[in-house]
């Protein structure tokens, strides 16, 4: 026998949050119109309902006038629903006696007419009215959190964030795909606007991280699988055949001068291209882990073609002096398979970072058709003391009359290739105007050339950046305003002669002028991996529209995903320099860290059970969850929610022929009542 | 003077894509049509063709449901689960005289609060040139009709006197409420 259903005390509060609800919508006007209706005790327009007198007003008046029932026509729940459950349950009641109205992100901010958007306040808040009658007292499960933390991508921002969590003492698993950490920093050969080394800053960290006693560094490897939820991952990971095994190598090298190859031959992806590697390498002499990699693509001990499970095949032709070399460390195996292993872990970060635009895609700008014609990553390695020429700046093209490799004297920078342009990416990127100078301040230095600089708008926020901005002025590196049109080796000139002519718009003087230089530096834009949208899917997140990672809220949620214990950091979010990098990675190991220290996860009560008694057991919802938590007794012929595995998105409850599942804060009832809240209105 | 009539959309948004780019499109102070009334469900899955049918029955004039694209469901596949009640649902509506075209599924991610727009834009349009669908009328109309027809039928009994092969009408049967 049911207690006496007690009488309906609904509080409903109207926020005007500032003018950008009160400016569309009569905040008065709904609070009187909703006051009328039944079961309302009390209805109340406030400024800024959030704002802590906002949420002691529903307190207060919980207590005072006996509401069991709250109501808040605000911004969306998404962003607010949490802070109005606390405030209601601070008030004495069960949190989820509350229901939220959105009239600002799905009214106020969307509509133009102010009497439409009044009646259409109105309308959603008689729903909640309608709907918050249905609501039950439920709890909050909480789910034990597993303390390790998975970090995707061993860039700048997945060292950061791996290393800062080891140090709190955390176990952690960093996932590299290449062979070594280090990412695209590990390429550059000094940041801005400081100008310190990047590989002083970087290789101690990444060091660091391959001794750490709390991470386990894992490079070539890829995530394949990810299952589970917050607190309770299951990941799968590729440990990609190396033909090393990793714990007798000791990064001595003998291995490479024996190669067979007596010279490197094949192109080294790490110089971008510019230099050459052998079949058995190390990416860069500071790589981490010191291992070494053989590519079975052009290893001689390899056949061309696969084994019918895809990994290549051992010719054992070669003579193997790199196996000699090795001696009784016996580090080499070329039998080495792929390797599949399966960690737990309760958080994961995604830092898998950007790729640069391909400069080909401009093709006015003659990459791939001019030699000298270069693109800004080629330059960080260039003018690296450990890159292909040893820092020296030679042009590919072009000999001096001696025969040694030409200097060039004059170099042109084109900035935004790729960047804020409508037929490529829309989006700055951020970091060029930056690196450009940085570059043009090296070459400078490097050549003693003329430099100049074709920009659109200088874009120099941050600390200490504008006043780098003045340092190239004062250099006396050029800078020139306007998009440029062409790169071209038609000379019009004798003194155009062998040179490249960067035709441009100066919009500061207001003329087309032609600009002959030996060397031309596109400065590409970033722009998601060309996989985002796998890892995307692997670990249920979301991309914008460009096909960066989308964080949850941009200023109250900038790490987090809509996957909770799914974090992001650094450039798979979107462009910004190391500094903000760095920042971001902090961030998003602190938010795991908030997850793992707390211990447990408060799970949304939004799961579905059975109505034992009216289940006929047609057994329609068990092949529809995804999750399989609907299992069926067949004693009774019955079937039962496994609670602990549902998820809560209702897919069988909408399925269930007999409406025998119900979905906590999704009941039939509530969601029938929304409907006929909504259309209430004249 | 009465407003003149616009049509009413009922959606159903799933919470992490659809409903996201609800936000999104405010956030962006995107402009539309103010006819539409959202309701958050946690996946497209949930929606219970009864929504849909309730919705049109209560006055609605059309119905959008909105979820994650495919393969980018929150709940791996919840979405394909709506495309299949769907597909037969519209079947029925054809049955039921109502225009297939009045309820719509739109795959909207978190990011396009742009699509958010033009959909309810373009659904707006749409209906607005289908008219009302005005069920409630209907109904109301029907009943006045049954009862009519029921009103006919006594009078007609009623002239022709008892009918002869039956004995007098038993009495009816207690109402019982349950």
């Amino acid at each position: 026998m049911s207690a006496k259903k007690e009488e309906l005390r609904i509080g409903f509060y109207v926020c005007h949050c500032g003018h950008n609800i009160a400016s569309m919508v009569d905040c008065v006007a709904v609070a009187r119109s909703v006051e009328k209706l039944p079961g309302v005790a009390l209805a109340r327009d406030y400024k800024y309902m959030c704002s802590d007198p906002g949420q002691v007003l529903i307190q207060q008046d919980i207590r005072e006038h006996k509401l069991n029932r709250i109501v808040v026509a605000s911004c969306s729940p998404l962003l607010h629903e949490h802070t109005f459950r606390g405030a209601t349950e601070a008030g004495g009641l069960n949190p989820f006696y509350f229901h939220m109205v959105n009239i600002r992100e799905h009214d106020s901010w969307v509509h133009t007419d102010r009497q439409e958007a009044t009646e259409k306040a109105k309308a959603l808040a008689e729903a909640a009215i309608r709907r918050v009658a249905h609501h039950k007292a439920l709890e909050i499960k909480k789910v034990p959190i597993h303390p390790d933390v998975l970090v995707v991508g061993g860039g700048i921002a997945g060292i950061h964030a791996a290393m800062t969590l080891a140090n709190a003492g955390k176990k952690v698993y960093l996932v590299e795909r290449e062979p070594s950490i280090g990412g695209h920093m590990a390429k550059f050969d000094k940041t801005f606007p400081t100008l310190d080394c990047a590989a002083c800053i970087l290789t101690p960290k990444m060091s660091e991280v391959g001794s750490h006693p709390n991470i386990t560094l894992w490079t070539y490897s890829d995530v394949t699988k990810v299952d589970g939820y917050v607190g309770n991952y299951t990941v799968q990971v590729k440990r990609k055949a190396r033909y090393i095994i990793e714990d007798l190598c000791t990064g001595c090298q003998d291995c490479i001068p024996n190669c067979v190859f007596k010279e490197p031959k094949f192109t080294d992806d790490f110089n971008e291209g510019l230099g050459k590697r052998k079949p058995v390498y190390i990416p860069f002499p500071q790589a981490t882990p010191q291992v070494v990699v053989i590519d079975p693509e052009v290893c001689l001990n390899f056949k061309r073609g696969k084994n019918p499970d895809g990994s290549p095949i051992v010719s054992d032709k070669c003579k193997k002096t790199c196996v000699e070399a090795c001696g009784e460390k016996n580090a080499i195996d070329f039998t080495q398979k792929d390797e599949l292993k399966e960690i737990k872990v309760g958080n994961i970060i995604v830092c898998t970072g950007f790729k640069t635009f391909d400069a080909g895609r401009v093709p006015a700008y003659g990459y791939g058709t001019y030699k000298n014609v270069y693109t800004s990553l080629e330059i960080e390695r260039l003018v690296n003391a450990s890159g292909p020429t040893g820092g020296e700046v030679i042009l590919r093209e072009g000999k001096n009359p001696d025969g040694s490799p030409k200097t060039p004297k004059s170099i042109g920078i084109i900035h935004c290739v790729g960047s804020r342009d409508k037929k490529t990416n829309i989006w700055c990127s951020r970091v060029c105007c930056m690196y450009s100078m940085k570059l043009a301040h090296l070459l400078k230095e490097h050549t003693d050339a003329e430099l100049y600089n074709f920009y659109i708008d200088m874009r120099t926020p941050g600390k200490g950046y504008e006043e780098f901005y003045n340092k190239l002025l004062e250099e006396g590196t050029h800078f020139i305003r306007g998009r440029v049109g062409e790169v071209t080796d038609w000379a019009m000139t004798p003194e155009e002669e062998g040179k490249l002519v960067i035709r441009v718009e100066d919009t500061l003087a207001g003329v087309v002028r032609r600009i002959p230089v030996d060397m031309v530096v596109l400065a590409t834009g970033l722009e998601p991996q060309a996989d985002a949208g796998d890892v995307r899917r692997l670990f249920n997140m979301s991309c914008g529209g460009d096909g960066w990672f989308l964080e949850r809220h941009p200023k109250l949620a900038p790490v987090n995903t809509f996957t909770d214990g799914v974090f992001l950091a650094g450039c798979c979010q979107g462009p910004k320099d190391i500094p903000d990098t760095v920042a971001q990675a902090g961030a998003a190991a602190a938010e795991a860290m908030v997850l793992i220290d707390r211990g447990y996860v408060e799970q949304e009560p939004n799961t579905a059970f059975i109505l034992d008694q009216e289940c006929s057991g047609c057994k329609s919802c068990i092949p529809l969850c995804p999750y399989t938590a609907i299992l069926f007794d067949e004693e009774r012929k019955k079937a039962y929610i496994n609670e602990a595995l549902c998820k809560g998105c209702g897919t069988c409850v909408g399925a269930c022929p007999s409406s025998s599942i119900v979905q906590n804060l999704f009941e039939d009832s509530e969601i029938f009542s929304e409907i006929e809240g909504v259309l209430s209105y004249d | 003077m009465t407003k003149p009539w616009t049509p009413r959309i009922v959606a159903f948004f799933c919470n992490w894509c659809t409903y996201t780019a609800a936000d999104l499109a405010g956030v962006s102070r995107l402009k539309y049509a103010s006819n539409v009334r959202v309701i958050r469900l946690m996946c497209s899955g949930r929606v219970d063709p009864q929504f849909i049918l309730d919705a049109l029955a209560r006055g609605a004039d059309g119905v959008l449901i909105g979820g994650c694209h495919p393969g980018d469901c929150h709940y791996v596949e919840g979405n394909y689960k709506m495309l299949r009640r769907f597909e037969l649902l519209k079947r029925m509506l054809v049955d039921f005289g109502i225009e297939p075209q009045r309820v719509r599924l739109e795959w909207i991610s978190a990011a396009e609060g742009e699509k958010v727009k033009t959909v309810i834009n373009e659904m707006t349009q749409q209906l607005q040139a289908l008219g009302p669908l005005g069920m409630p009328q209907k109904f109301t109309a029907w009943d006045q009709e049954l009862e009519h027809l029921a009103q006919a039928v006594q009078a007609r009994d009623a002239a022709a006197g008892p009918c002869p092969t039956h004995a007098a009408p038993s009495p009816t049967p207690e109402v019982v409420h349950v």
